[in-house]
């Protein structure tokens, strides 16, 4: 109703050309026992500023607490100029560029973004896009079974330090395939991928290894030895990394000698609000000898009919629309909003913007773990090196800790309880450049004060037993 | 009407045949296959070693707009393939058959009196066409 | 120009970058990165320029009549954008707790229940994050039930031959072997091709209705009882809900799955290919298998459904709960329609449709299924113009373009030769129907005169026919700086 441009008279000369009484009649090949009646449970229209309130109203129920969750999702600033280009509607209302001609602008904007990629994981080609990183990974596993030509193998390796969510939905997508997940623990010391477990699968068929680059648990991993270990044992690797940190730390193009085979991950920290967990968008990318076994799409810079420069969405044979049942994946559209905030904020900020902000992360979270372990009975679970994320022991259950930081409208950090109750009290905490001291100081005191009403607790608790 | 040389055989699946004497054929694909696909921008080669039975996908060809299997017309092992085909594909298109895909060494020769010969195939096609 | 190309050592857009208090002295240099990415360096005013430019050179919505076939290329309202935008919903970390999440998760849950409601579905999962993954989310559920009955020997699933490429693919990452039924020569499924195929080897059938060729399938009840006779089930592939939307329901036809694509029905954006969202409803006997996560209400408090409260799901889709700020621009959409706006959607998609259609064929143009009525999409096939005039539906598309309107759905379905899929949604105005009509027939007109000047267009945009053998041929798919450059 509210966005249908007919006058009355108009609907009359529109009925009166296709030769009906009206409308009723255009349906009159659909049996009449099919037709359903009022829709009851949705109720009449609201207008827009009926709709608004009740937004505002939604949004404030959930405010805007101070938020030291990671896990996944990080919550950066984004150069108000990202959104504002991003929403005009020449972006946000465009679609998949099936016509060139018309869509130069988009296709240009996905060709940077492809060079900013590969830029960034100093790999040789990136797609344009998946739909999160979670789902990328498990495209990624596909690709490394269809690719590795020196292994039949249809076995997978994958790291308990790499994200319980991202391992679930690897699970859910490749499973009907007969693609096994063979899990690799990590060492209780340090929270790197255990290499002596490793060591022991040595000399067995794996399709690929995969490798994070920061865990799970924010702890640097290995990634040479890792790399390496893969090479050697004719699997592929397939390295799963934060945009961001690339910007600072080892890409995977440069792991061990030969760098990794295929890298993913979840473009979020390039410019997507966290929005409750999408949309958000997955890279992919590889070397050059695995470009035709990637899935989505790809664009291509090639020349018009006058030889002037112009982009193209190239390689569909690989894709459903043409390939269908041996297509190299069902994926149609992708992210492309997203990625045209990707490419606006990788352009903003630069080689150097990306590595401050980085490093800055980096800063906060050594502040962050300071600051709570000066409370005493919190130390770091893991002594690995970490990046913008660490698990801290607590002296109680996180949730118990979480719930009173809840009250006081500070979200403390990820319980890894569910995940990894062999860890104990463990909490994952995170701290970007969005944080500031004095953030991380309320943190501190409200934590402070849960510990203390908790001895407090115990105390009372002594007495009278 | 394309081009349908009569020292070749041909098998329904448009890929054609040419028996080397020595127990080996080089295989590629017709003319008529070329047109439809249009422009060549890939070829994917069989590894050699493999043994592949008359019927079995080997190879794949690539237009922009489609792209299509190469099926084995005969069993046997592929011994050898046109690596040239991975730089320039479109030779396929300018002299299909000049420029093979691969070679077989045949284990069950007389799988090739079952190919067509250039008048069962011309007039197969002929007969698609319409 | 590239980005790339606007870039100069040292320059940079200053006001995005804090100044870092340290040099990663908790990282050890082993882990370092050696080597700078060679992003572009530029000024906020360069990216901005350069940005906008860019948008300039595509088509959109905003911008133009958008009739691409079976893509629903409809308005997309404002106040969906801006109120999924709102402070305390884009700035909520996924993993929040209940207690500051009760806005978002009731939306969620009130969004599950309006697409029950249109969809006539026992229950919804918000899960998939777009139409493909929906399909895969369909076929696996369809799989999981199989399993469950301990009937491992469905190995097949029936997939008319219009159907999108993505139905076949789906299948095949469902593990299972895609087989094709062909359409009869009035746009309906042969009926006695679908029997002879079903047996104990069928899982089920995927099927669009209306179908991909524009026409409803008018013995889908017929279908539906042959399908589920056989042990199968039926995938509904919801890419053509708008159709129907508030006048037929899915569920009513007998479905047990469907997906739906939000970013058609329910006006969220395409975004230049994506972010999509591909929620999936099912009936009864397969809501244990829904994908996670999902809403649940204990009747006043809204809270994730847990993984113990669904142990047969399918599982996870996403890392979190799918493309979440798409759900709410959907939830803005339905609330602002309402159930009189939902049937108003059908209605005039419909009209708009037939609408068209008749004009064309009045013009002289071909409809592929000229009895048949249009639903709120049709084909028709230049194929005589082709053969006449030697102007193809890629010539006619290519100029379109000139006329400022952007070309139909071409080649798509492949069983109608030289087509164009034209749907023009139910927020254009007749005279942008009627702008596209003259221009169709002033085309015509055109290649008659002189057909060369047809198939060389577009002429007015920022580029002509793209090499699309080269860019395949010679990959060029990243920039690289020039020799000596660094």
């Amino acid at each position: 109703m509210p966005f249908i441009p007919h006058t009355n008279e108009e609907l009359r000369q529109m009925l009166d050309v296709i030769g009906v009484d009206n409308i009723e009649q255009l349906f009159d090949e659909i049996p009449e026992e099919l037709r359903c009646g009022e829709l009851r449970g949705l109720g009449s229209g609201l207008w827009e500023q009926k709709i608004t309130r009740l937004m505002q109203d939604k949004a404030r129920e959930d405010g805007q607490p101070l938020c030291f969750i990671g896990a996944g999702a990080y919550d950066h600033h984004i150069p108000a100029a990202v959104w504002q280009l991003a929403s005009r509607g020449e972006y946000y209302t465009a679609y998949t560029p099936y016509q060139a001609e018309a869509s130069q602008g988009t296709l240009q904007l996905l060709y940077e973004y492809q060079s900013m990629m590969t830029e960034l994981m100093a790999m040789d080609v990136s797609n344009a896009s998946l739909y999160d990183g979670a789902s990328a990974l498990a495209e990624a596993v596909l690709m490394a079974v269809r690719a590795n030509r020196k292994s039949k193998s249809r076995r997978i390796l994958m790291p308990a330090s790499v994200h319980p969510h991202y391992r679930a939905t690897v699970r859910t997508l490749v499973k009907n395939q007969g693609i096994e997940l063979v899990e690799i623990p990590y060492d209780p010391g340090t929270g790197q991928t255990d290499l002596h477990a490793l060591a022991q699968q040595t000399g067995q068929d794996f399709a690929a290894l995969v490798i994070p680059q920061p865990n799970f648990f924010g702890i640097l991993e290995d990634v040479d030895a890792l790399t390496e270990w893969a090479r050697v044992n004719s699997a592929l690797s397939i390295a799963l990394v934060n945009p961001l940190a690339m910007a600072v730390l080892s890409p995977p193009g440069e792991w061990s000698e030969q760098g990794a085979d295929i890298c993913c991950g979840d473009g979020q920290p390039l410019g997507a609000p966290l929005s409750s967990g999408g949309p958000y968008f997955g890279f992919l990318c590889s070397k050059q000898k695995l470009v035709r076994q990637m899935p989505g799409r790809i664009i291509g810079r090639t020349v018009d009919l006058d030889g002037k420069e112009g982009f193209a969405l190239t390689l569909q044979a690989r894709e459903q629309h043409i390939r269908r049942s041996k297509a190299t994946s069902n994926i149609c559209t992708n992210q492309g909003l997203m990625v045209t905030t990707a490419t606006i904020h990788m352009s903003l900020m630069g080689a150097d913007g990306l590595a401050s902000v980085a490093a800055s992360c980096h800063d906060n979270l050594l502040l962050l773990v300071e600051k709570l372990t000066s409370l005493g009975e919190i130390e770091p679970l893991f002594s690995g090196p970490v990046f913008h994320e660490s698990v801290l022991r607590l002296p109680l259950e996180p949730k118990r800790a979480l719930r009173t930081l809840a009250a006081h409208n500070i979200l403390g950090g990820y319980d890894l309880a569910a995940h990894y109750p062999e860890l104990g009290n463990a909490l994952l905490v995170c701290a970007t450049e969005s944080r500031n001291e004095a953030d991380m100081e309320k943190y501190r005191r409200k934590l402070e004060q849960v510990l203390t009403s908790r001895q407090g607790a115990c105390a009372t608790m002594t007495k009278f037993d | 009407m394309s081009n349908i040389p009569e020292n070749l055989k041909y098998a329904e699946s448009h890929e054609w045949v040419h028996d080397e004497g020595d127990g080996t054929v080089t295989i590629g694909i017709s003319d008529h296959a070329q047109e439809l696909l249009g422009d060549l921008v890939f070829v994917e080669l069989p590894e050699t070693g493999t043994q592949l039975k008359a019927g079995d996908e080997c190879a794949v060809v690539e237009s922009v707009k489609a792209a299509s299997d190469v099926y084995s017309p005969l069993d046997g092992e592929v011994i050898e393939t046109n690596e040239a085909l991975a730089d320039s594909p479109e030779v396929i298109n300018e002299a299909p058959y000049d420029n093979w895909i691969f070679k077989l060494k045949l284990s069950n020769p007389v799988q090739l009196d079952e190919l067509l010969d250039a008048a069962a195939y011309a007039s197969m096609v002929e007969a698609e066409d319409h | 120009m590239l980005i790339f190309e606007h870039s100069r050592p040292g320059r940079r857009a200053q006001a995005q970058a804090p100044a870092a208090r340290s040099d990663l002295s908790g990282i050890p240099e082993q882990f370092q990165r050696k080597c700078k990415p060679r992003l572009p360096e530029v000024s906020e005013m360069q990216a901005v320029r350069h940005y906008t430019r860019l948008s300039q050179k595509n088509f959109s919505i905003d911008t133009q009549f958008y009739p691409l076939g079976s893509c629903t290329m409809k308005y997309n309202p404002r106040a969906c954008n801006s109120l999924a935008m709102l402070p305390g919903l884009i700035s909520r970390h996924p993993l929040a707790p209940d207690s500051h999440s009760q806005g978002f998760l009731s939306t969620m849950y009130e969004l599950q229940e309006i697409l029950k409601e249109v969809t006539g579905m026992s229950a919804v999962s918000l899960a998939p994050m777009a139409g493909a993954q929906g399909e895969f989310a369909g076929i696996a559920m369809i799989r999981a039930y199989h399993d469950a009955q301990g009937d491992t020997q469905r190995t097949e699933i029936l997939v008319p031959d219009a159907a999108h490429g993505t139905n076949p693919a789906t299948a095949v990452m469902c593990g299972y072997q895609a087989r094709e039924i062909p359409s009869k020569a009035d746009g309906d499924v042969d009926m006695e091709a679908l029997e002879a195929a079903l047996g104990p080897q069928t899982a089920g059938i995927m099927l669009t209705n209306p179908s991909t060729l524009g026409v409803f399938e008018r013995r889908i009840k017929e279908i539906a009882d042959r399908v589920h006779e056989a042990g199968g089930l039926l995938y509904y592939d919801g890419a053509n809900l708008n159709a129907i939307l508030g006048r037929v329901r899915p569920g009513d036809m007998g479905f047990d799955v469907i997906h739906m694509n939000l970013h058609k029905t329910f006006s969220t954006p395409h975004g230049g290919g994506g972010p999509g969202a591909g929620p999936v409803g099912v009936s009864k006997r397969l809501q244990p298998f829904l994908p996670i996560p999902m809403a649940g209400t204990d009747g006043h408090d809204y809270h994730w459904l847990s993984e113990e409260q669904c142990p047969q799901s399918i599982g996870r889709l996403s890392a979190f709960a799918g493309n979440a700020g798409i759900l709410l621009r959907a939830y803005v959409y339905a609330k602002m329609l309402g159930a009189e706006g939902m049937q108003r959607v059908a209605d005039y998609s419909t009209l708009n449709a037939n609408y068209m259609l008749k004009r064309l064929m009045d013009a002289g143009f071909t409809a592929a299924y000229p009895e048949r009525r249009a639903t709120h999409e049709f084909i028709i096939t230049l194929k005589n113009e082709a053969r006449e005039l030697g102007v193809t539906a890629m010539d006619f598309a290519k100029r379109l373009l000139d006329y400022g309107m952007h070309a139909p759905t071409t080649y798509f379905p492949l069983l109608v030769s030289e087509c164009f899929l034209i749907e023009p949604t139910e927020t254009e105005a007749k005279e942008s129907l009627d702008a596209f009509i003259d221009a169709m027939i002033k085309i015509r007109e055109e290649a008659r005169a002189d057909a060369e000047q047809v198939r060389g267009a577009p002429y007015s945009l920022p580029v002509r026919r793209l090499d699309d053998v080269r860019a395949a041929r010679e990959l060029d798919l990243r920039w690289q700086p020039e020799e000596g450059q660094t």
